[in-house]
């Protein structure tokens, strides 16, 4: 057995053992559990890269916890998909732990801090633990982990973030206990909690009353869990008033590792041959998705809050994801786009959560009214902001627009041209509502912008805030050429080829 | 006719009490204005799905299981022989998920009751209609 095949329960063991570690020298100095976690994370990143290594040249590593064989104990899978979402995770969390050395001191009691980094710890542990675990139940315990600490730090913000905090802990709660249910369900089917021993002996039942009910409570559970957009309702008020670096966190990776459930669930735990011959779900998820795309953007028009804007884009945005994955049913672009959605996704949304908790750091504004002129008082905060908008929007060169083309070339593959009319009206949706901040902000004269525009140079904000910014922002424009050459094309075949789904770009 | 309830009801009836239990707790969840009700009635949602996994590991009568569609399958300790021969036993699998299942159920009770106490201490009321009303004002006058 090779070193690298240690390394996902490495990860995600370590990260456990470093929450507590940090909470207990927090007790020293309240300073140190900042770097350790951030040390910690920087080395599984490193670890993350061997690992994405070895799965593209050697093959996906299968680690048996325990040494027990498969059926019976748990087992660790990582294939091209885990390797690839497990580095956008852990570096998702290492930026968004730079951007909050500063910005927790602003929106967070100090006596909180030690607690608020080990909650951080332990979802970046959970989200590790989902990414890389093979075992249905084992994915419950890591969902709920990370769930629990997600409810918590959204919490720790106080005042307004109470009640939405609260709802989510209910709604949350009801998501996981209906993916538990869903998957006693498919025990009960197959006397089985791995999934590759599942996708073996499933196929027999695919008729089956009690494997169609399993699958469909799962789905919904996720979907609670992912604000798919007939459940989305916790989501809207809670990123509004989550500290910054949680929204941050949460709307780029928490809830694309939650639908990454759903991605294992369709390609790994059954197959798309059930999906779309025996229980018809593929078109139906696509409609979904459609309605989620209109519906989010349409909200996010109507919001007043910068916050709460970007988190009704969110749900757009998820609505990209579904549609990929309804799509995939039909023609493998869909995965195509579903992938690049997630780190496209991941990096422009990170961006603009941070760059609208930037805004509120410095100018102490929450609402879009209030943006007037900010290009010349914080141009760098600005210019990010822009740039990711851009990307989200669809405007070549960004990655969003590969995103978006990978998804209309899928629908036309697929001959489902209805999705095509559904994606471009999202694109003009998206331009109406960014463009309602982005006029504010560059097209606006305030009067008080020209006086402080002398007073300081640049954003006047520290660099621990404007780098992962600014570096968020950068990958934006250059993933959109990633996308578009032949740079990612192993790695797409490659996942592409552990989906088990036909065709190679 | 009794042929059909004594096979889906008689037979079954952990399963039933379980089900009716879980829409007991969902229905205090949606209807209740109390958030602390709301809170025991996600308790109750949760303790009756634990209730119905357990029942599943009752494989001693595999029969009346298999007959409804479900399978006793590969579990670890026993052998399949076993429930041929007519020994009586249960499938431990289930009761060892619901234990860690019982765990979680009391985390999530344990951070929901601690929101339900700052939310007190910031509104001094746990009444969502109050609740709403507040937020309203707060709305209003532009507090965060």
């Amino acid at each position: 057995m090779q070193l690298v095949e240690h390394f996902p329960v490495l990860i995600v063991g370590l990260s456990m053992f470093t929450a507590y570690t940090m909470l207990l020298v927090g007790f020293l100095d309240r300073r140190l559990p900042y770097y350790i976690a951030l040390i910690m994370n920087s080395f599984f990143f490193i670890l993350s890269l061997f690992i994405l290594d070895y799965v593209l040249t050697v093959g996906p590593i299968r680690y048996w916890l325990g040494g027990w064989r498969p059926p019976w104990g748990i087992e660790y899978v990582v294939d091209a998909m885990n390797a690839y979402l497990l580095i956008i995770v852990i570096s998702i969390i290492i930026l968004g732990l730079i951007y909050s050395r500063s910005n927790v001191k602003h929106e967070i009691e100090e006596r909180k801090h030690v607690t608020f980094y080990v909650l951080v710890q332990l979802m970046a542990a959970g989200l590790y633990g989902i990414t890389v675990t093979g075992d249905l139940f084992n994915m419950f315990i890591w969902l709920e982990i990370a769930s629990l600490t997600a409810y918590a730090l959204i919490a720790v913000a106080g005042g307004r973030a109470l009640r939405p905090a609260y709802n989510y802990v209910i709604m949350g709660s009801i998501g996981a206990c209906l993916y538990i249910f869903g998957v006693c369900w498919l025990y009960a089917a197959t006397g089985t909690l791995n999934m590759a021993d599942m996708r073996l002996l499933l196929p027999l039942l695919y008729t089956d009353k009690v494997v169609q009910m399993g699958f469909a409570m799962i789905v919904v559970g996720v979907m609670i869990k992912a604000y798919i957009f007939p459940l989305h309702l916790w989501q809207p008020d809670c990123y509004t008033w989550a500290p910054s670096t949680i929204s941050s966190m949460m709307a780029s990776v928490h809830v694309k590792v939650m639908f990454y459930i759903l991605i294992r669930l369709f390609f790994s735990v059954f197959t798309l041959n059930f999906i779309w011959q025996y229980i018809r779900f593929d078109i139906l998820l696509c409609w979904l998705a459609a309605i989620a795309i209109l519906a989010g953007s349409i909200w996010a028009i109507k919001q007043s809050n910068l916050k709460r804007m970007l988190a009704y884009s969110s749900i757009s945005q998820m609505g990209y994801l579904l549609l990929g994955l309804g799509l995939s049913a039909f023609s493998y672009w869909g995965v195509v786009g579903l992938v690049a959605h997630i780190l496209n996704h991941a990096v422009g949304k990170g961006c603009l959560f941070m760059s609208a908790g930037a805004f509120y750091q410095k100018e102490g504004l929450r609402q879009i009214k209030d943006c007037e002129g900010l290009g010349k008082r914080m141009p760098f905060s600005s210019a990010a902001f822009t740039i990711a908008a851009a990307s989200l929007i669809g405007i070549p060169p960004t990655a969003g627009f590969a995103s978006k083309l990978f998804l209309i070339l899928a629908s036309l593959d697929a001959a489902q041209y209805q999705f095509v009319v559904v994606l471009l009206l999202s694109g003009l949706l998206n331009l109406i509502y960014f463009w309602r901040v982005i006029d504010k902000i560059y097209f606006v004269k305030h009067e008080e912008a020209t006086k402080r525009e002398v007073e300081r140079r640049g954003d006047g904000l520290p660099f621990s805030m404007l780098g992962p910014m600014l570096f968020l922002a950068s990958l934006c424009i250059v993933l959109g050429f990633v996308w578009l050459s032949d740079l990612s094309t192993p790695l797409m075949n490659q996942i592409l080829a552990n989906l088990g789904v036909g065709g190679s770009l | 006719m009794i042929e059909w309830i004594t096979l889906h009801i008689v037979e079954k009836y952990n399963f039933w009490i379980a089900m009716i239990i879980v829409i007991i707790g969902l229905t205090a969840v949606v209807v209740k204005e109390n958030l602390l009700k709301k809170l025991i009635g996600l308790s109750i949602f949760q303790t009756a799905f634990f209730l119905w996994v357990v029942s599943l590991g009752d494989v001693g009568r595999g029969d009346i299981l298999r007959t409804w569609g479900l399978r006793t399958g590969a579990h670890p300790i026993l052998w399949k022989e076993a429930a041929e021969k007519g020994y009586i036993y249960m499938n431990p699998l289930p009761h060892v998920l619901m234990l860690t299942g019982i765990v979680v159920s009391a985390a999530t009770t344990a951070v929901a009751l601690a929101i339900v106490i700052r939310i007190y201490q910031k509104y001094g009321t746990i009444e969502e209609g109050e609740l709403i009303e507040k937020e309203l004002q707060f709305e209003r006058e532009g507090v965060n």
